[in-house]
C-alpha cells in the first residue's frame, strides 16, 4: 500500500481496543449542537440537507402527478405555482448549493489537507445555525404566507403583482446567503493557511481545488443576490419602484443582478460534483488522474467564466443584440474547461483496472449525464436556438441533467465513497449498485422526454397543456417515480449499515488520499501527529509497480 | 506585517513573550503557532472585505445605472442632500483611520498606553460621525426627504419644476441614499463595537508585540468602512451642483 505520510509509524495499527473517535468522544444532543468539530458539523448538515431534499422532492412529486393529464386536475393552478416554487427554492438554495461543500467538504477538506479543523470552527457552527434558521424561516414563509414566483423572483411580478407577500421568504434566502458566505470564507482561509507540511498546491486533491473555486463564487456572487433581494423587499415595503418601470425602475437590472449570482451559482452546484468524481475515478480505475494540472485549473476556468455569461438567461428579455452576441460567445467558452474535465476523466479510465463499486457507478453516471447536459447547454447558448426553446421544458431538461444528473449523482458518488470514512461501516454492495442503476435509468426516463416536450414547444411552469404532449409527460412522470424509488433506497441501506454494517477499516477502497490514512471514523483531532506529505494525491501507479515485481 | 518587525525587543525577550502569550492567549487548537493564527485571522478579514465590496458594489451599480437613466431628477435630488455635513463626516472618518493606524503601530511596538488611547480616539471619532449623521438624518426628515414615508410630491413639482414622472425617480435616488448610508452607518456601529472591545482587551493587557492580530484585523475592517464612505460622498452628495445657498440649517 502506498503511503502519503513520510513516517509509516504514524499509520494507525489495526486497533484492538476502541479508540476515541469523533462520534464517541461525547454523547448527548448538546454535545452535537455545541460542537466545533468539522466532522460533527458535517453530520448536522447531512441531516438537514437530506430533510430539505425530501421536502423539495415531495413538492415536485405532486407537480409530476398533476402533469399526468393535460387538464392538470389534481391541484388548483395557484397551488401548482406554489408547489413548483417550493421545489425550486428548496432544491436550489437549501439543497444543491450547500450540499457537497457543507456535507462532504466540511467532513473531508481538513482531513484531505492534514489539518485539525477548519480555520474558524465557531463560524462553521454559526453557518449551520444560520442555515437552519434560514431553512425553517423560508419553509414557514412559503407555507404560511405563500410564494408563487418561482425560484427566480422576477420583478415586477415578485415586487408588485403577486398577491402573496414575498418579503418573508426573501428574508430567509438572504440569511441562507450569509451561511454560504461564511462557509466559503472558512474553506478559502483553511485551504490557504492550514495545509500540512509538504502539501503544496500541486499536491492538493482535485476535490480541494473545486471546493476552493466554489468558495470564491460563494464570496463574490452571493452578496449580489442578497442585495438584489433586499432591494425587492424594500420595494415591496415602501412601494418605491426600484425595479418597476412605471416608477422609474428597471426590471432588467434585477435580472442582471439575479443572474450575476444565479449563473455562477450553477457552477456552485456542479464544481463540487466534479471534484468528487475526480477523486472517485482514479481510485476505482487504479490510475493517476490524467492531466492533473489541467483538471485543477479547469475548475478555476469554469468559476471565472461563470461570472461572465449571466446575460445568456436574458436573450429574450430585451438586451441589445450586440451584448447578446458577446454573452453567447462567452457562454460557448465555458464548454472548453468543462470538456477538458470530461476528456481527462475518460483518459483516466483508459487502460485502468476498473472496478464497478457503487461510488464508481455514480461517478460514471455523472460523467455521462453531465456530458449530455453540457452539450444541450451549447444549444441554449446559441442565440437562434435559445429564442425557440427559451422557457420551455428543453431548458428544464438541460439544467436537470446538470444539477440532478450531475450534482446529485456526484453527491451520491461522494457519499458512497466517504460513507465508510464517515461512519466506519460498509454498506450493502448489492443494494447500493442497484440504487445507482435505478437512479440512472429513472433519471433518463424522467428528463429525456422533457427535451422532446420542450423542443415541440411546451412551456415551463404551466399547469395544463395541449393533449398531444400527454405521452411524453406520462413517460416523464413514470421515470420520476422510478427516480423516487432510487432516492429512497440509500436511506434504508445507509441506515442499516450505520448500525449493522461490517467494520470498514481505515481504507476500504485502498485509496491514496490523506483522509484514508487515519482511522474510520476519524479521531476528534483527525491525525495523531500532523502528517508530512511527500507525494501527489493520486499515486495509484506506484502501488501497481509494487505489486508487479 | 510580520511579527519580526517588533523593533525594540531582543530575541530572548521575544521568545519569552511568545511562550507566555501562548499560555495566556489560548492558541486555538487548530493552529500550529501564533504566526499561523495571525495569518489566518488577517486573510479571513481580507476575504470578508471582498464579500463586503460585492455587497456595497451591488448598490453602487444600481445607483450608477439609475443616475445614468434619470440624470436630471437625480441631480436635483442630490442637491437637496447636506454636503457640508457629508464633507465634514469624510474628514472625521479619515482622521479616525489615522488614529487606528497609530493604534496598530502602538500595539506593534508594545506601547500599551498609546494603544488604548488611539483605540478610544478612533471610537470617539466614530461616535462623532454617527452624531453628525443623526443630525443630517433629522434635517432630511424635516425637509421631507424620506421616500415612501415623508415625501411631498407636490413640493418637488412646484419648487424644483420637476415633471410628474420624475417624482418617482427622486424617490428612487432617496431610497438609494437611505439604504446606502444606513447600511454604512450599521457598519460604523459594528466597527465602534469592535474597536471598543479591542480597547477593553488592550486595557487588560491582552496584546503584545507578538500577539495583536485582533487589533490588526479590526483596523482592516475600520479602513474598509472609511473607504466605502469615500465612494458614497461623490456618488450621492456630489452628483448635484451645490452652492453656498444650499446650507440648510
Amino acid at each position: 500500500m502506498s503511503t502519503l505520510i513520510a513516517e509509516p509509524s504514524q499509520l494507525p495499527a489495526p486497533a484492538e481496543e476502541p479508540r476515541p473517535n469523533y462520534p464517541n468522544v461525547a454523547y448527548g444532543l448538546i454535545s452535537w449542537l455545541l460542537t466545533r468539530d468539522h466532522k460533527r458539523i458535517a453530520i448536522l448538515y447531512l441531516l438537514t440537507v437530506t430533510a430539505m431534499f425530501f421536502i423539495g422532492g415531495g413538492a415536485v412529486t405532486i407537480v409530476r402527478l398533476n402533469l399526468m393529464t393535460p387538464e392538470g386536475g389534481l391541484v388548483e393552478a395557484d397551488t401548482y405555482n406554489r408547489l413548483f416554487t417550493i421545489h425550486g427554492v428548496i432544491m436550489v438554495f437549501f439543497f444543491l448549493v450547500p450540499v457537497v461543500p457543507t456535507v462532504l467538504g466540511n467532513f473531508c477538506i481538513p482531513l484531505m489537507i492534514g489539518a485539525k479543523d477548519l480555520a474558524f470552527p465557531r463560524i462553521n457552527l454559526a453557518s449551520w445555525y444560520l442555515f437552519v434558521v434560514a431553512a425553517g424561516w423560508t419553509l414557514y414563509a412559503i407555507l404560511a404566507d405563500g410564494l408563487d414566483t418561482g425560484w427566480t423572483f422576477y420583478t415586477p411580478y415578485s415586487s408588485q403583482s403577486t398577491h402573496y407577500n414575498v418579503a418573508p421568504a426573501l428574508v430567509g434566502i438572504v440569511i441562507s446567503g450569509f451561511s454560504s458566505i461564511f462557509t466559503g470564507l472558512n474553506f478559502i482561509v483553511t485551504i490557504h493557511r492550514l495545509r500540512a507540511p509538504g502539501l503544496t498546491w500541486w499536491r492538493l486533491p482535485i476535490f480541494v481545488w473545486t471546493i476552493y473555486a466554489t468558495s470564491f463564487i460563494f464570496l463574490l456572487a452571493v452578496p449580489v443576490l442578497a442585495m438584489a433581494l433586499i432591494l425587492v423587499i424594500l420595494e415591496r415595503l415602501l412601494r418605491i419602484g426600484v425595479f418597476d418601470p412605471a416608477l422609474g425602475g428597471d426590471p432588467l437590472l434585477f435580472q442582471h443582478l439575479f443572474w450575476f449570482y444565479s449563473h455562477p451559482a450553477v457552477y456552485i452546484m456542479i464544481l463540487p460534483g466534479m471534484g468528487v468524481v475526480s477523486e472517485v475515478i482514479p481510485c476505482f480505475a487504479r490510475k493517476q488522474i490524467f492531466g492533473y494540472t489541467f483538471v485543477a485549473l479547469a475548475s478555476f476556468g469554469i468559476a471565472c467564466l461563470g461570472f461572465l455569461v449571466w446575460a445568456h438567461h436574458m436573450f429574450v428579455a430585451g438586451i441589445s443584440v450586440y451584448s447578446a452576441m458577446i454573452f453567447s460567445s462567452l457562454s460557448y467558452l465555458v464548454a472548453v474547461p468543462s470538456a477538458i474535465k470530461v476528456f481527462n476523466w475518460t483518459a483516466t479510465l483508459y487502460k485502468g483496472s476498473i472496478s464497478f463499486q457503487a461510488p464508481m457507478l455514480f461517478a460514471l453516471g455523472f460523467v455521462c449525464l453531465f456530458t449530455a447536459g453540457g452539450l444541450t447547454g451549447l444549444f441554449l447558448a446559441a442565440l437562434g436556438m435559445d429564442m425557440h426553446v427559451h422557457d420551455t421544458y428543453f431548458v428544464i431538461a438541460h439544467f436537470h441533467f446538470i444539477m440532478v444528473g450531475g450534482m446529485v449523482m456526484g453527491y451520491m458518488s461522494g457519499l458512497h465513497y466517504w460513507w465508510p470514512k464517515i461512519t466506519g461501516r460498509l454498506y450493502s454492495e448489492w443494494w447500493s449498485k442497484l440504487a445507482a442503476i435505478i437512479i440512472f435509468v429513472g433519471f433518463f426516463l424522467t428528463f429525456l422526454p422533457q427535451f422532446v416536450l420542450g423542443y415541440n414547444g411546451m412551456p415551463r411552469r404551466y399547469h395544463r397543456y395541449v393533449p398531444e404532449f400527454q405521452v411524453w409527460n406520462v413517460l416523464s412522470s413514470a421515470g420520476a417515480s422510478i427516480l423516487g424509488v432510487g432516492y429512497l433506497l440509500p436511506l434504508f441501506y445507509f441506515l442499516y449499515s450505520f448500525w449493522f454494517g461490517p467494520k470498514a477499516g481505515p481504507n476500504p477502497w485502498q485509496a491514496t488520499g490523506l483522509e484514508w490514512q487515519t482511522p474510520s471514523p476519524p479521531p476528534p483531532e483527525n491525525f495523531d501527529r500532523t502528517p508530512v506529505v511527500v507525494r501527489g494525491p493520486y499515486e495509484y501507479h506506484l502501488e501497481k509497480a509494487q505489486n508487479e515485481p | 506585517m510580520s511579527l519580526d518587525q517588533a523593533s525594540t525587543w531582543t530575541p530572548a525577550e521575544r521568545d519569552e513573550l511568545q511562550h507566555t502569550s501562548l499560555v495566556r492567549h489560548r492558541l486555538e487548537e487548530q493552529f500550529r503557532d501564533l504566526e499561523q493564527q495571525h495569518e489566518v485571522a488577517s486573510l479571513g478579514m481580507w476575504i470578508f472585505l471582498a464579500t463586503e465590496v460585492m455587497f456595497f458594489g451591488t448598490l453602487f451599480v444600481g445607483l450608477g445605472v439609475y443616475t445614468y437613466m434619470h440624470h436630471e431628477a437625480f441631480v436635483k435630488a442630490s442637491e437637496k442632500l447636506n454636503w457640508l455635513i457629508g464633507g465634514t463626516n469624510t474628514v472625521v472618518l479619515l482622521i479616525s483611520s489615522l488614529m487606528i493606524v497609530l493604534a496598530v503601530h502602538s500595539a506593534r511596538v508594545g506601547n500599551q498606553r498609546h494603544l488604548v488611547m488611539f483605540l478610544a480616539l478612533t471610537a470617539l471619532l466614530g461616535v462623532c460621525f454617527l452624531c453628525l449623521k443623526g443630525v443630517e438624518y433629522y434635517i432630511d426628515w424635516r425637509e421631507n426627504l424620506i421616500p415612501g414615508w415623508k415625501f411631498d410630491a407636490e413640493e418637488w413639482i412646484q419648487r424644483d419644476h420637476l415633471r410628474p414622472e420624475q417624482v418617482p425617480q427622486v424617490q428612487l435616488f432617496l431610497l438609494f441614499y437611505w439604504t446606502m448610508t444606513g447600511l454604512h452607518a450599521l457598519h460604523v456601529i459594528l466597527g465602534i463595537g469592535a474597536v471598543l472591545a479591542m480597547a477593553l482587551l488592550a486595557r487588560r493587557g491582552r496584546f503584545s508585540p507578538v500577539y495583536y492580530s485582533p487589533v490588526d484585523v479590526t483596523a482592516l475592517y475600520w479602513h474598509f468602512v472609511d473607504i466605502v464612505w469615500i465612494f458614497l460622498l461623490p456618488m450621492l452628495y456630489l452628483t448635484g451642483t451645490h452652492t453656498g445657498a444650499d446650507f440648510h440649517f
